[in-house]
């Protein structure tokens, strides 16, 4: 397994906040360069590795990298500052309402087309 | 039928596939890991949340250098729903003292399966009192072991304190078909709900 060796907080240059409050554990990313630039830190690299041309939600991506999930959130804001990385909120993400009615019956379908 | 993976294995089949929050919860040992195991289509994760001590979640690394902070492995896995969606499991552990970690994991999600086991009701209490509390839609599926006793539904609804319209299931975690039953049991619960509702 990818353990990581040293303390989160050396990782992400002693900062502790995402610069971007918006991120969560089903927001998807993705690369926006095809080559990874040399100067970028090796935590983020290895962001950029794992996603190589597809695309991951953030828990996904800190779970292969067995990192924090509130750690991947600081790499993944630090790597859409540098332009490095695409985001996308989770289209679904149910908030103080009632589900979609469509989105449901969407669920449903496909899970009986699973079965 | 079982559609074709991703070429490459652990990514999204399409970037822009939508993904819905499923909670997975339950009492210690009752069959998260073995049911999330069962319904991924992706080799399943843990993801890591880091919490204090009281079990605050820390959603960003202030107190991580702090050795009060403690990290949690949670159950993850994914199944598609054809290209364009996706439910994202998320193992939820179903004790009080990750009442903060449920909070936060919850929020967003479309809904709360809760496994019971019938050898051991009482194990669940905990976790119906959070559910309950958080006015988190769920259904209620028994996971059946080979000794589990056969109890009367109304015994066992009156056992978890279930309002009559909430789904109670059977499945066996390890067996896919009766897994998807209790994930489509709970989703058609939510399309049955009242629009106002706001239990």
């Amino acid at each position: 397994m990818n353990r990581r060796l040293i303390p989160p907080y050396v990782w992400t240059g002693g900062r502790t906040r995402p610069t971007r409050n918006v991120l969560d554990r089903l927001t998807v990313l993705r690369a926006a360069v095809e080559t990874i630039p040399a100067d970028v830190s090796p935590a983020e690299q290895r962001v950029l590795e794992i996603l190589g041309d597809g695309a991951l939600p953030l828990a996904e991506v800190a779970a292969h990298l067995s990192l924090p999930v509130s750690f991947v959130k600081v790499l993944a804001s630090d790597l859409v500052d540098q332009g490095l990385l695409i985001v996308r909120a989770p289209a679904a993400l149910i908030l103080d309402e009632q589900p979609d009615t469509q989105l449901l019956e969407r669920v449903i379908r496909g899970l009986r087309a699973l079965q | 039928m079982v559609s074709a993976p991703s070429s490459r294995g652990i990514h999204l089949r399409n970037p822009d596939q939508e993904l819905v929050k499923v909670i997975v919860s339950g009492p210690f040992g009752v069959g998260k890991t073995t049911i999330i195991r069962t319904l991924s289509e992706i080799p399943p994760l843990k993801t890591e949340e880091v919490m204090t001590a009281t079990g605050a979640v820390v959603d960003h690394l202030h107190g991580v250098r702090d050795k009060t902070t403690t990290t949690v492995g949670l159950d993850y896995g994914r199944i598609s729903l054809g290209d364009d969606l996706a439910l994202c499991l998320f193992g939820t552990p179903g004790q009080k003292r990750f009442h903060a970690l449920w909070q936060d994991l919850t929020r967003g999600a479309l809904g709360a399966l809760i496994l019971a086991d019938t050898r051991r009701i009482a194990d669940s209490y905990e976790v119906m009192g959070m559910i309950e509390e958080q006015g988190i839609k769920y259904a209620v599926a028994l996971n059946e072991f080979p000794d589990s006793p056969a109890y009367p539904e109304d015994d066992l609804r009156q056992a978890l304190d279930l309002s009559p319209d909430t789904p109670l299931v059977a499945c066996d975690a390890r067996d896919r078909t009766t897994s998807l039953n209790a994930l489509l049991a709970l989703a058609e619960h939510l399309l049955n709900l009242p629009a106002m509702e706001q239990s």
